[in-house]
């Protein structure tokens, strides 16, 4: 498995964990075009916050490294990367790079 | 007394080695809870029940790392009490940078960053109960404490936001203010300034440990789940 499907996995595996705690009826599919948090989102903002902290732990037992989803480049960021599931896969792929684990 | 078991709840206090924290640690170990202490030198307290971790509470790493063992050890905490404080008595003119960085970084850093990681833990089964540690020092606006103060009104502003942005994860904050309680935190304050101080409360005797305690005995019940944000006073204050 390649370090870019590890990542996915890792993610998706909180996009389960997070559907587990959404209301009736709310779920992001685990694809990357599946809308977030924005234009189209169904995420409440403290349901994001949940999400952020899944996705830190997974990657963090996937790749054995510490990252902050939620500083401040990401909420200024022009492009949010939390408007769909491909586009938070993109800037924690970022984020692993600047730790030293760049995906294959 | 009652007896841990691995169903028992985890309770985390810092500053556990002495103090009021040494006495919560005991507190709630005969209660049956599982009891996590740290403080920067090692604790005197072992024993079943008990695990002792050494480390600074405004350390980011340190502190993430003892909450990672907590995770992989009992996998949950129930109860969180932001126990460890510094204190310095000393006239604003004369109080150097230093010491206002160090009080602000226990008090409040440490504080910050224990119910950060306590919350994404106790998350999980959205149950937890975190109690912080206030103090009459700012509602009554003592002299020669006002970096100490404003620190312990960091911690009461954080507590009340804590408790409204902690609520949807089923996680209640308060606070608890004490009185001076005969402790090392205060053994430097002259005898006339604490009576001076005491004679301001509507009940006037320093604190006791079990004063404390019974704060937190209410604040961590079950039945408490509707009361958040609360800082309590003790003495009349």
């Amino acid at each position: 498995m390649s370090d870019r499907e590890r990542l996915e996995r890792a993610i998706y595996a909180a996009v389960d964990e997070l559907n587990g705690q959404l209301p009736k009826g709310v779920r992001v599919e685990p694809v990357p075009d599946a809308p977030l948090y924005g234009k189209g989102g169904k995420l409440e903002s403290i349901d994001l916050v949940g999400f952020i902290i899944e996705v830190e732990e997974k990657v963090k037992e996937e790749f054995g490294v510490s990252i902050t989803i939620a500083d401040e480049r990401a909420v200024s960021e022009q492009n949010s990367p939390f408007l769909t599931v491909g586009t938070l896969t993109e800037y924690v792929a970022g984020l692993l790079k600047e730790n030293g684990v760049s995906l294959n | 007394m009652e007896s841990a078991s691995t169903e028992s709840p985890v309770l985390l206090v810092t500053g556990a080695r002495k103090g009021i924290g040494e006495f919560l640690a005991g507190h709630y170990l005969e209660r049956g809870y599982r009891v996590v202490g740290c403080s920067r030198q090692p604790a005197a307290r072992e024993g079943e029940g008990y695990r002792h971790f050494c480390l600074d509470v405004a350390d980011e790493t340190a502190v993430r790392r003892m909450f990672a063992a907590v995770a992989d050890d009992y996998g949950r905490l129930d109860v969180l009490i932001n126990n460890a404080g510094l204190a310095s008595m000393n006239h604003l003119l004369l109080t150097p940078a230093k010491k206002v960085r160090d009080i602000f970084e226990t008090n409040f850093t440490g504080t910050f960053l224990m119910c950060r990681e306590a919350a994404r833990l106790m998350r999980k089964r959205r149950f937890g109960r975190v109690v912080n540690m206030a103090s009459v020092a700012a509602p009554l606006k003592l002299e020669g404490e006002a970096v100490y103060a404003a620190s312990k009104a960091a911690v009461v502003s954080f507590t009340q936001i804590a408790a409204r942005e902690l609520a949807d994860f089923g996680i209640t904050v308060n606070a608890v203010g004490p009185t001076p309680v005969a402790t090392d935190l205060i053994k430097g304050v002259p005898r006339e300034k604490l009576d001076a101080l005491v004679a301001r409360q509507a009940i006037r005797r320093l604190g006791e440990f079990r004063d404390v305690a019974n704060v937190i005995d209410f604040f961590i019940r079950p039945e408490s789940d509707f009361v958040t944000g609360q800082v309590v006073y003790l003495g009349g204050v």
